[in-house]
């Protein structure tokens, strides 16, 4: 259906802008190579490749002194190995060589999911690092894109050249919704994040284009420590898309990425996530470790909208959240987290009211196969001055096995007499009359419960750029395969 | 069309089919009717395949084929079509892909070409106005939110777009009033012709007024234990059960 | 991580332990003893839970440490007259009674006529070796489900109720257990132990009443132990009146077994300090428990409801209803998990929380938890947190009712959920009359 309203021609386009914003960003640094470990050398040395100014060396080292004296959080419902931070590399030049020649030799099972998924061919090489066509790799398009935004004022470029130009900004915003002090993993990325994206949309200014199209493919090499600013100031809105459905493999295991929005008075941000990072394989070795700090926040009449679609990752860790400061503000979070074999998520939100008059929306729904766990956990807290804020939750569980887990962790705090908070939670088991009563009409089971779950979803794919949403109905039945029946 | 030969079924544990036999031929419609719990569901169920009940001895042929081991996607795709007593909800999926994807399973199966958007759309136009369904009542979730009577004419929808060879109706005259009725019966008269059949599985006599049985089979205790033609219908509803399961205990004794 | 309350207060109850000892003579070899010493080793390396323990993130215990409590054992004995004590008891209807003072049982002011067969209606500290023989295999453990309050009340509990009903027996009446407590010459800590075990097809109706002797501050704590086997039916009515300066911390541990019913209520009214801890273990087929609970705070009281149930196995249904009233300062908790284990296939799992803010300092906190392993369930929680009804306040008012009496027919409406499945009629009645009477704010 999204080839429907969207020409072969706007394909094309978008992906050679794509092809191009992957290799503009990337700095001119090439083979360096850091040792193994983390002390305050690595970190300058780090700083200074990048060529960053003595603040953000300062403010990084600043973070790492923290992070020293902090423990890794124990609390969320995952296990896993231990993460030794000495046996990890904390940079490496972006890879600017592709890795093979032609798509024949990328792994056939991989591709196979492009297929599935419908990807474009091109497309396809890129993420699989299969060296592209000259012509592919142009400027032109790309800087039409770059004139389209920059006539609105828009940046957005990569963090290491907001640092670079536009560094009042940065130094304003980073570190001012997740402070470095924030958490474990939000102090260990503030200390080493090497890259990410940086964007900023003027007063009044409504960025034409969802912001997806050119982070798709320039997801690829923003490493294990990433950090994202976006600011939207007074009476802008933007749409971002992060992620790819496309299956991400990496070499890195860990991934600590932080994520900062500020919505400025009359402002809307709304940001999409399909997360779809190597999972481990069926016996659940392997696998990215996902454990991300995100938040916004929201002044006077601004709204924050989270839409999440996590199918990847052997252990997630992440609730992206909305500080709801000014008067009238709203924050949203809209979440599919699927979990099978040996996955395990832990996710959800906080939506903390602070201003008179706020709203927040959450609905969650897990999907448990295989032998996983997936756990939501939020929490809603009414501060003492929130008046008439109201919070409606609803988080349904849905077990495609006997072996997997579900559970439900909400916390509620209210500090103010008029506040109105509702929280509602189901778990139940794909309801086998229904299967039936779809069997009974020529329906596979495989297919009723793809049909069954996707519409289980639906009020989280309504809130997803439409493309997006077509693809992460087949990434659900991509990562639910062969799990019932 | 379907043989069916001394069927045994079991729901949970217990025997509720004990030794149904039945012929139904293409162009043929046949009611089965009975008191509550005689195995009349039970019946269209277990022809539909719902794994809940057991089989235990007999055997099913429909169109030259064994029914017992084929799974219940594969009897519809091979032409049988149950119109259930209580249409089951499915949120989030909307008439339309749900039937799209329904009859494009059966197409594939039979080596059909599926159809596209736009034959499918027309179709469902074309089939809606028999039914005078509303355009939005097909845009929402299967059977969510519907009252009985919309879901019992969706049933008739869905079997006129599937176009089934064989069509099993569960009890789909319950809980509709009148002008619902004849707009159901007119639908089933649309449906059927000389190359399909219908099983009518009925408590009442009513539905018989608006689409006429060539035979009638009063089911009991698991048996059939008389058939005739619409007149024992008609006598039925007169007599009631009775008096006809009484003469049925004397054949037996 | 060592408690730095000035001066070491579980080295304080640990020298109390030995001055109790000291006095026991002959019966520090008693096997009651014997498992009172047990507890008091496991209490040196046990530690008092902080903020930072998950289970009591919204309670701060440190009040009840800063005090100096001295165990009931230690303190001289009061006995109150019978009139003192009838003050204080739920009447109106028929029913057997044990009264504790100071966790101490008084023969005097209890009665119990007309027990027969093989039950026993009586008090942990006068039973006899035969009785605890039937009942040993109850009263050994300290489980995972233990903090340091309540081994320190295992250590110190020399009395509590001790209900045995044999099978096929059903008790007669409702048995009112009262427990008054205050001391005006020192703060008392009393550590009631009570057991409650019910055999096969046996059916009671038990209510307990925490109550103050005098108005001051002193310390209950509590644990108390329930068994049903098969078929057996109890109603279990704990009704926490206590001081409005006073401690309460209360453990109830439910065991049941195949197709037995228990109906719980946990009501709470009193109390500065109140943790109320309920753990259920649903250990067999088709059993069905319900829990109630409400809770009225006021002024600054401090409310912490914990409900754990633990479906072990198949086919059981639990049913939980908890609902809140915060007015003034008070700050009501309800934190509530179900785990349902992967064996337990069927399960039917559903819990309410349900609260209302009646004042601009009242804060309310709610944790309702799914922990589920298994797929052929049921489950379902919710919980809300707003005001009383206005529409149907304003309709109250504008039938000419005046403001306050408006304002409690609507509490009372809130609250009826809970108390309407209460068997007792006359208990009923009273509870809903208190219900009227507990709260009195002007602004709302």
């Amino acid at each position: 259906m999204a080839e429907e309203y969207k020409s072969d021609d706007m394909k094309v386009v978008e992906d050679l802008t794509s092809s191009e914003y992957k290799w503009g960003f990337v700095t001119d640094i090439e083979e360096i190579k850091f040792p193994k470990g983390l002390n305050e050398d690595i970190i300058k040395k780090l700083s200074e490749v990048k060529n960053e100014p003595g603040w953000m060396t300062e403010w990084r080292l600043k973070a790492y002194r923290h992070w020293l004296k902090m423990e890794e959080p124990k609390w969320p419902k995952v296990k896993y190995d231990e993460v030794d931070f000495q046996d990890i590399i904390y940079y490496s030049a972006p890879k600017k060589k592709p890795q093979y020649e032609s798509l024949d030799e990328v792994d056939p099972q991989l591709l196979e999911t492009f297929e599935k998924l419908g990807i474009p061919l091109e497309e396809q090489k890129l993420l699989a690092g299969v060296a592209v066509d000259a012509v592919f790799d142009s400027v032109s398009v790309a800087t039409t894109f770059k004139e389209t935004l920059a006539e609105k004022g828009i940046i957005f470029c990569s963090m290491s050249e907001a640092i670079q130009n536009h560094p009042d900004l940065v130094k304003k915003y980073l570190g001012s919704v997740v402070p470095y002090t924030d958490n474990f993993y939000a102090a260990l990325n503030s200390a080493v994040f090497s890259d990410g994206s940086f964007v900023y949309i003027p007063k009044g200014v409504r960025c034409p284009m969802e912001l997806s199209t050119y982070f798709r493919i320039n997801a690829m090499n923003t490493g294990q420590f990433e950090r994202t600013l976006i600011v939207a100031d007074e009476g802008s809105y933007v749409s971002y898309l992060e992620g790819c459905t496309a299956p991400m493999r990496d070499e890195n295991q860990l991934h600590a990425a932080v994520v900062e929005l500020i919505a400025l008075d009359n402002a809307e941000i709304k940001y999409s996530t399909v997360q779809n990072w190597y999972p481990g394989d069926k016996e659940g070795k392997g696998g990215i470790y996902n454990f991300v700090t995100k938040r916004g926040l929201c002044k006077t009449n601004a709204k924050i909208s989270w839409t999440q679609v996590e199918t990847g990752s052997a252990v997630t860790w992440k609730y992206p959240s909305c500080i709801l400061q000014g008067d009238n503000s709203i924050g949203e979070f809209y979440s599919v987290a699927v979990t099978n074999n040996f996955q395990q998520a832990d996710t959800g939100t906080k939506m903390i009211h602070i201003g008179k008059n706020t709203r927040s929306t959450i609905v969650s729904k897990g999907i448990s196969a295989g032998r996983s766990d997936n756990s939501y956990r939020g929490l809603v807290k009414i501060s003492k001055n929130a008046e008439n804020a109201r919070n409606f939750s609803q988080c349904d569980s849905m077990l495609l096995s006997d072996t997997c887990g579900a559970h439900t962790f909400p916390y509620i705090e209210v500090e103010n007499k008029s506040a109105v908070v509702e929280h509602e939670a189901t778990t139940s088991k794909v309801n086998e009359e229904q299967i039936f009563y779809l069997n009974q009409r020529g329906i596979s089971t495989e297919d009723a419960v793809n049909m069954i779950v996707n519409g289980f979803c639906k009020e989280v794919f309504k809130e997803l750029p439409m493309e997006f949403a077509v693809e992460a109905q087949k990434l659900l039945a991509i990562s639910l395969e062969g799990s019932v029946g | 069309m379907i043989t069916i030969k001394n069927l045994h079924a079991k729901v949970e544990g217990k025997e509720i089919l004990k030794g149904v036999n039945l012929q139904v031929n293409a162009g043929e419609i046949h009611a089965i009717m009975g008191p509550n719990g005689s195995g009349k569901s039970t019946l269209a169920n277990v022809l539909a395949g719902h794994e809940g009940y057991e089989v235990t001895a007999g055997e099913v042929i429909f169109e030259g084929k064994d029914l017992i081991d084929m799974p219940p996607e594969d009897r519809a795709r091979e032409g049988l079509f149950l119109a259930f007593q209580y249409p089951v909800e499915i949120p989030g999926i909307t008439n339309t892909v749900f039937l799209q994807t329904a009859i494009n399973e059966i197409r594939k199966y039979r080596g059909l070409p599926e159809l596209g958007a736009k034959e499918f759309l027309d179709l469902m136009r074309e089939k809606s106005k028999i039914l005078n369904i509303d355009s939005s009542l097909i845009s929402r979730s299967v059977n969510v939110g519907f009252s009985g009577g919309e879901k019992k004419k969706n049933e008739i929808f869905q079997l006129l777009m599937i176009d089934p060879k064989l069509a099993i109706l569960d009890e789909t005259d319950s809980g509709l009033d009148i002008d619902a009725l004849k707009i159901v019966a007119k639908g089933i008269n649309v449906f059927h012709n000389d190359k399909n059949a219908v099983i009518v599985v009925t408590h009442y006599q009513r539905l018989l007024d608006y689409i006429v049985p060539d035979f009638v089979h009063v089911l009991y205790d698991g048996k059939i234990i008389k058939s005739g033609d619409k007149n024992l219908a008609l006598q039925l509803e007169k007599e009631g059960y009775d008096q006809l399961i009484k003469e049925a205990a004397e054949i037996e004794a | 991580m060592a408690n730095s309350n000035k001066p070491n207060i579980k080295d304080k109850y640990i020298k109390d332990f030995e001055l109790f000892e000291s006095k026991l003579n002959g019966q520090s070899k008693s096997y009651l003893h014997s498992l009172r010493k047990t507890a008091i080793e496991k209490f040196k390396s046990a530690e008092f839970p902080t903020l930072k323990d998950e289970e009591w993130r919204y309670t701060n215990v440190k009040p009840i440490l800063q005090s100096e409590f001295i165990p009931a054992a230690n303190a001289g004995e009061i006995t109150p007259s019978a009139g003192e004590a009838e003050k204080h008891l739920y009447t109106g209807f028929d029913y057997y009674k044990l009264v504790f003072v100071n966790g101490i049982f008084q023969p005097a002011l209890s009665d119990i006529d007309g027990i027969t067969g093989n039950a026993i209606v009586s008090n942990l500290g006068s039973l006899k070796e035969p009785e605890l023989q039937k009942l040993k295999t109850h009263m050994e453990s300290i489980g995972d489900s233990d903090n340091a309050f309540n081994i320190l009340n295992k250590a110190f509990s020399v009395d509590g109720a001790v209900i045995f009903l044999p099978d096929n027996f059903i008790l007669d009446k409702p048995v009112q257990i009262l427990y008054l407590t205050g001391n005006e010459k020192s703060e008392i800590l009393s550590s009631p132990r009570n057991l409650i075990v019910a055999g096969k097809n046996s059916q009671a109706k038990i209510i307990i009443n925490y109550q103050p002797l005098f108005d001051v501050k002193y310390f209950t704590n509590v644990v108390t132990d329930v068994f049903t086997d098969e078929n057996a039916i109890i109603d279990f009515y704990k009704i926490q009146n206590e001081s409005e300066k006073a401690f309460h911390i209360d453990k109830i541990d439910i065991t049941q077994k195949g197709k037995s019913v228990v109906s719980n209520f946990s009501l709470s009214f009193g109390g500065a300090l109140v943790r109320n801890d309920i753990n259920v273990l649903l250990d067999d087929e088709y059993i069905e428990n319900h829990l109630y609970g409400l809770y009225l705070a006021t002024g600054t009281q401090h409310v912490d409801n914990h409900t754990f149930i633990d479906h072990a196995k198949p086919n059981c249904e639990s049913n939980e209803l908890y609902k809140g009233i915060l007015d003034e300062k008070a700050r009501g908790i309800f934190s509530g998990k179900i785990l349902v284990r992967k064996d337990a296939q069927k399960t039917n799992a559903f819990q309410s929380n349900k609260s209302v803010l009646l004042s601009d300092s009242a804060t309310v906190d709610a944790k309702p938890q799914l922990e589920i392993y298994a797929d052929d369930v049921k489950c379902s929680h919710g919980a809300t947190v707003g005001q009383l009804d206005m529409t149907a306040y304003f309709y109250i008012l504008s039938r000419g009712i005046p403001a306050d009496l408006a304002k409690s027919m609507l509490i009372r409406a809130f609250a009826n959920d809970v108390i309407e499945p209460i068997k007792i009629a006359a208990l009923k009645e009273q509870l809903n009359h208190q219900i009227l009477q507990h709260l009195h704010s002007k602004d709302f």
